[in-house]
């Protein structure tokens, strides 16, 4: 099977075409470099993002989070009801985790500084 | 209260941040940022989203994150930092008069002034469109701050107009939060976002993204309750039958950015009608002598990355200043060629040390081309292009000895 896409591994966002065969990648072409080819590749078997939001603590303020690690993109909408249900208390520092292994090893930390 | 500083940073946001951590490093100590919010970091507070840094620190960052770095930097160096600040008038003689709870209204001189003010969201009262005002109609940066920082809702059916980087974050994030985003329209034939925008917050969610669309109708009373988007034609004019209806409590607008220069403009400091920012050379020091621009009140950028990095030329440029004063320029102007929409510095002055970066937008989406600097018939520079949007900016580097040798104006154009 034939894919395009964009790569985001940085601004030049070069077209991918990439070729499937039994859900492997045999071919990558468009790409400038191989951080494109490593995107490409994982794109189509298994596409991955951070997730960012907030979650509200329990002084009302709001905290950013993320995942330190990318997860499984048709994850994020179920993994939002978890990050919801959150309410952390002040201080909270950037990288302090706030769920262990949220998805595929990745934790949810904050991502901002609240004292 | 001190009656004067070396530098006066007006804004503490990424470029205010980092100018005053540049101009520290140059050998200048004294240094006052004014920020009228009760924080520094500026518009990264309001970003959660990632992306941030990938091209200054190879990594990517939330806003809050890429904020911090420098705030600790700040800290680090014992930067005064006067927060709630609202700066209220400025002049050549580059005296500040500003106004906080904390201090009233004050004046201080300054050696050299950086202005970091950023720039505000253009507003939907400079589009026509038909209705009546309901509620619902939001900027996307206004509904970014009510999401990310109030944390709630502004709406649950969206249709956003504009694809502008926000707009594109606003629409991952609502969805995220459990709104339905409809569409996206975007007046012009491409995206003003960066590719990875559309990606990552529209393809993900298939979220329909409406080129050479608009809304040419807004319904509702109270609120809104609904949308009309017709496709425009070549002149960007609605085509009759190409209508479609959406139904929405909520329409976001993300139509553009411009830089804030009330006060650079009360100064008298002349401003470019491209960036709409002031006429800076290399060191980003404006026509008034020793007040500098840096960041989105000079050009809006699309990479926080670049703003931290032309914080670092003003932060640099007036550190100088502070500490050798003003010399004597011979300088030459940068006219925009063909298919060229800007390019910054406006003024380049021979007497000043160092290579430059000239920074500069195409004015339309362009493939397998060429960018070319020319001083007349010779050509100075040239630079292969594979593909280049508007919606990313992009630089060429110029080097001292080129500038030196320049005999007159010079023009970047675009060659196909
Ligand atoms: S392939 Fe390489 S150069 Fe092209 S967008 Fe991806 S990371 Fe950038």
């Amino acid at each position: 099977m034939k894919h395009t896409l964009t790569c985001v591994e940085c601004p030049m966002g070069c077209e991918i075409e990439v070729v499937t065969e039994n859900g492997a990648a045999v071919s990558v072409t468009g790409n400038s470099c191989p951080r494109g080819k490593a995107y490409a590749e994982n794109e189509v078997v298994c596409p991955k993002r951070v997730l960012t939001t907030t979650v509200r603590m329990t002084d009302g303020r709001m905290l950013p989070v993320k995942t330190n690690l990318p997860v499984k993109k048709a994850e994020l909408l179920a993994l939002m009801q978890t990050v919801n249900g959150l309410h952390p208390t002040a201080p909270v520092h950037i990288g302090d985790v706030l769920v262990k292994n949220i998805s595929d090893g990745a934790d949810l930390v904050a991502a901002d500084n609240m004292e | 209260m001190k009656a004067g500083y070396d530098i006066v940073i007006i804004g503490g946001g990424p470029a205010g941040l980092a100018a005053a951590v540049a101009a520290y490093d140059s050998g200048v100590k004294d240094v006052l940022i004014l920020e009228r919010e009760a924080r520094t970091g500026g518009i990264l507070n309001q970003c959660i989203h990632n992306g941030f840094g990938l091209t200054r620190f190879k990594e990517s960052m939330t806003g809050p994150e890429y904020a911090a770095r420098f705030e600790r930097e700040v800290k680090a160096r014992g930067i005064e930092v006067l927060l709630e600040t609202t700066v209220l008038s400025l002049n050549q003689q580059r005296e500040v008069t500003a106004v906080s709870p904390e201090h009233g209204v004050f004046t201080v001189r300054a050696g050299a002034v950086i202005l970091a003010m950023g720039c505000r969201e253009r507003s939907r009262g400079a589009l026509n469109i038909a209705g009546s005002r309901p509620a619902g109609i939001y900027s996307a940066g206004t509904a970014q701050k009510y999401v990310n920082i109030k944390g709630y809702l502004p709406g649950k059916e969206v249709v956003i107009l504009g694809s502008g980087d926000i707009g594109l974050i606003m629409a991952r994030r609502m969805t995220l939060e459990g709104a339905k985003v409809h569409a996206v329209c975007e007046l012009m034939p491409y995206s003003g976002g960066l590719k990875r925008n559309i990606v990552q917050c529209l393809n993900d969610f298939n979220i329909p993204l409406y080129l050479s669309h608009t809304i040419t109708k807004i319904e509702g009373k109270e609120r809104v309750t609904g949308v009309v988007v017709s496709q425009v034609d070549e002149n960007k004019q609605p085509i009759k039958g190409t209508e479609k209806h959406f139904n929405c409590d909520t329409v976001l607008f993300s139509v553009g950015l411009i830089p804030e220069n009330e006060l650079t403009k009360s100064a008298n400091i002349p401003l470019s009608p491209r960036t709409r920012g002031a006429v800076v050379y290399q060191n980003r020091e404006t026509e008034a002598q020793g007040i500098f621009a840096c960041g989105n009140v000079l050009q809006v950028h699309d990479l926080v990355d670049f703003v931290s990095e032309e914080a670092e030329i003003a932060g640099r440029g007036a550190a100088q200043f502070v500490l050798k004063g003003a010399h004597p320029r011979e300088s030459v102007s940068v006219e925009n060629g063909r298919d060229i929409s800007y390019v910054l510095p406006q003024k380049l002055d021979k007497n000043a040390s160092g290579d430059t970066k000239l920074y500069f937008r195409v004015a339309r989406p362009l493939k397998e081309i060429k960018f070319v600097l020319r001083c007349g018939e010779h050509v100075v520079l040239e630079r292969k292009k594979r593909v280049a949007v508007p919606g990313e900016m992009e630089t060429l580097l110029l080097k001292e000895s080129q500038i030196k040798e320049l005999s007159g104006n010079v023009t970047l154009e675009v060659v196909e």
